[in-house]
């Protein structure tokens, strides 16, 4: 079986080549997707071999881009959208939310709308503003879509044609800050056999406390076990995947086994991800944990100017912290 | 000379029916109003398809003035470039080959006018009297803007594409409210905005609204040619300006590269709002000669010839062939105006590399007027988290 090491950026790009090569009603739509190859190259090389009609540079207009994919997937498509930044989808929130989302519900089933929405998102690039920010739990908190974040080039590879081939419309989170971040990538394995797109996985087994995370905290929450593992803390690290459904069943295993739980997003805190996976962990394990769910998060500003972001987003540190803080409970 | 107040065009009055455009004549490419060819030859006047006349009428001072401001203007943006490439700006929007559609339409501007910018007009921002300063620290990641729109009369910058021209129309439609039309000392608002920003919804939002409201707008479209990597055809099947004519206002399209046709029919424009009698949209002709942001790689998208036909249209250039040949100046001032800009870019840098980094707790700042318990409670413990740190290695 051939495993390769591929960037996160080029095992997504290698995934889409895939996805358009096995179904032909497969298209990538969104702006300098096409001989530019998008801003971060992640579709680089798609539109000189398919051609302009599979691989589409659209006016720049993203609420035109979901608009005309919510057309095209009626018709009978699966359109891959890409938007350029994470600040830039809101000119198609209307879109997602009211037509994406509800679509299928008003048909009764009639109408399947199987749209990617690619969104590469968070901070830590140094980036001005709008370029740097976390919107997933708007389309989480929105009944219709789901959700999902990869964290690994193995990941990034076999989810997004999971996404692509599944009939729900998903909102694909990508970790930009990791698109150069390289790890194996086992390419030839048929798709069906692939770890499954919406549940968690134990990346890090351990004993002591557990850390949630997804996209691009996976790494940091990784980080902060080694440096744990140095202080004799042995944690153990869940990568939540699917953020919409959630999949809880290996995190409240894993809080039961270690009695505390961290977890860890750049998204502001307040209604975050972080306080629905802390609530439902409350519910589910109350009398394992040894102390409250703690939450590492962004702090309920906008994302400030880059020379900031190191204070704003979470970071080993922070997140030790707040393993301290769980222990000294 | 005063700023903002140079020279003087004259439009008759519109009391006819106002929305048309120029033709395209026999299926070629549109005319757009041009006072100065590339070769630097003076065109005495243009008139435009409603009968307006454009046409300038500078002094010889005003004219080494307009010479002064494309260069400076130049070479700063060449400096920030430099400052970027050495790691001390993040990033930047160059304006190279957009110099004379941002002096011309920023020297065209009145005192009481007020502007709304994207991330590109630091030509204008400088014609404004502004500091070039000021924007940097949105590009060196210092801050987010941080001006007061109404101290300079120039919005902050605005990335999100196309949105400001709606915030345009808005401070426009108040313009009319406060009753500070009809007159020469009305005010007048331009928004600037791209080719690409015409696919938007909201710039499209803004012509209808900037229509019913009979706002006092210039629409100004730097047509450059490119939204990042996509040309043009990938927004219109129409010339830009033509599109006015389906809002109810007239477009026109101007040599962008041509400061003295730039300014003609911005002043012609803004005067014609100040007097009460609505938008205009103008679609001024240029190109990028660089990279969309030094983050992009043009190389990828375009081609060599490309650019080098569109050299032989230097905004500069021309400007310079016109004043030799009027011979309105010698060759001391020439090189008095490069000292100059070096020494205005030198000084940039200099206090660029002053510019401080933001304290760690300014973060939570101004996030409202009235502030927020949460924020509060963030801000203090994140000032614990802070002080656990003092003293270790760290
Ligand atoms: C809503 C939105 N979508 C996408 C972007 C990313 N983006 C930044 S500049 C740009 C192209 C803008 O082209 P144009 O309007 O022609 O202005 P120019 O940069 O050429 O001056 C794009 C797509 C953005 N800033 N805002
Ligand atoms: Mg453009």
């Amino acid at each position: 079986m051939a495993t390769e090491t591929l960037t996160l950026g080029k095992a997504l790009n290698t995934g889409l080549r895939r996805a358009l090569e096995n179904d032909p009603k497969v298209v990538i739509m969104g702006e300098d997707v096409g001989k530019l190859g998008g801003v971060f190259r992640i579709t680089d090389g798609l539109q000189k071999d398919f051609g302009e009609n599979r691989v589409i540079d659209t006016p720049l207009a993203e609420s035109g881009i979901i608009g005309t994919a919510v057309g095209l997937a009626i018709r009978g498509y699966r359109p891959v959208c890409e938007i350029q930044f994470d600040g830039f989808v809101y000119p198609a929130y209307d879109q997602i939310v009211s037509q994406v989302a509800k679509m299928h519900y008003r048909s009764r089933g009639k109408v399947k709308l199987p749209i990617v929405i690619r969104i590469p998102f968070g901070g830590g690039i140094g980036a001005v503003e709008h370029h740097s920010e976390s919107p997933e739990a708007y389309f989480a908190h929105t009944a219709g879509l789901k959700v999902v974040s990869c964290a690994s080039p193995q990941d990034a590879y076999w989810m997004i044609q999971q996404a692509i081939a599944s009939d729900d419309p998903i909102v694909f989170m990508e970790p930009k800050r990791r698109y150069w971040e390289k790890g194996p990538v086992e390419l030839d394995a048929p798709l069906t056999g692939a770890y499954p797109l919406h549940s968690a996985r134990v990346v890090r087994p351990g004993s002591d406390a557990t850390v949630l995370a997804y996209g691009p905290m996976v790494r940091t929450a990784l980080d902060a076990a080694t440096a744990a593992a140095e202080d004799g803390r042995d944690l153990e690290v869940i990568d939540l995947r699917s953020l919409s459904p959630l999949d809880l069943g290996v995190v409240y295993e894993s809080v039961r086994r270690t009695g505390r739980c961290v977890v860890v997003h750049e998204a502001p805190s307040n209604l975050g991800l972080g306080a629905e996976v802390a609530a439902r962990i409350t519910e589910e394990c109350f009398y394992s944990l040894e102390s409250p769910v703690l939450r590492v998060t962004g702090f309920d500003t906008p994302y400030p100017a880059a020379r900031l972001e190191e204070e704003y987003l979470p970071d080993l540190d922070r997140v030790l912290d707040a393993v301290d803080r769980a222990f000294g409970w | 000379m005063a700023k903002g107040d140079r020279g003087t065009t004259t439009r008759g009055r519109q009391t006819t029916a106002r929305p048309r455009g120029p033709k395209a004549a026999g299926g070629n490419e549109p005319e757009l109003v041009q006072l100065l060819t590339p070769e630097g030859e003076r065109v005495e006047k243009v008139t435009g398809p409603d009968g307006t006349e454009y046409t300038v009428d500078f002094t010889d001072e005003e004219y080494r003035g307009l010479y002064r401001d494309l260069v400076i203007v130049r070479k700063l943006d060449a400096e920030a470039t430099a400052l970027q490439r050495q790691g001390e700006l993040g990033i930047w929007a160059s304006l190279l080959g957009q110099e004379a559609a941002q002096v011309g339409s920023g020297r065209a501007l009145r005192p009481q006018d007020m502007a709304f910018p994207t991330y590109r007009e630091h030509g204008v921002l400088y014609c404004r009297g502004i500091d070039p300063i000021m924007p940097l620290g949105l590009f060196r990641g210092v801050d987010q803007g941080g001006w007061d729109p109404n101290e300079f009369k120039f919005n902050m910058y605005t990335i999100v594409i196309g949105a400001q021209t709606l915030h345009a129309t808005g401070y426009a439609m108040g313009v009319t409210m406060d009753g500070k039309t009809g007159g020469d000392d009305g005010e007048a608002v331009i928004a600037y905005f791209g080719d690409g920003a015409t696919s938007q919804g909201d710039v499209n939002e803004a012509f209808v609204w900037a229509g019913v409201f009979n706002a006092p707008m210039v629409f100004f479209c730097q047509n450059n040619q490119y939204a990042i990597s996509e040309p043009l055809e990938r927004q219109t099947r129409i010339p830009l300006y033509q599109r006015a004519a389906g809002f109810g206002f007239p477009g026109i399209r101007v040599d962008g590269n041509d400061v003295l046709a730039t300014y003609a029919v911005t002043r012609a424009a803004l005067d014609s709002a100040r007097h009460g009698q609505g938008p205009t949209l103008i679609e001024a002709y240029t190109y990028r000669m660089g990279a969309h942001t030094t983050s992009d790689d043009p190389t990828r998208y375009r081609i060599a010839s490309e650019v080098e036909a569109w050299q032989a249209k230097d905004p500069i250039a021309r400007v310079r062939a016109f004043i030799e040949k009027q011979q309105i100046a010698d060759a001391d001032f020439f090189a008095e105006i490069d000292e100059q800009a070096r020494r205005e870019a030198v000084d940039l840098r200099e206090r660029v590399l002053a510019m401080p980094d933001p304290q760690p707790d300014t973060l939570f700042d101004h996030v409202y007027p009235n502030g927020s318990p949460l924020l509060d409670a963030q801000r203090d413990q994140f000032s614990r988290y802070l002080e656990s740190f003092e003293g270790s290695a760290h």
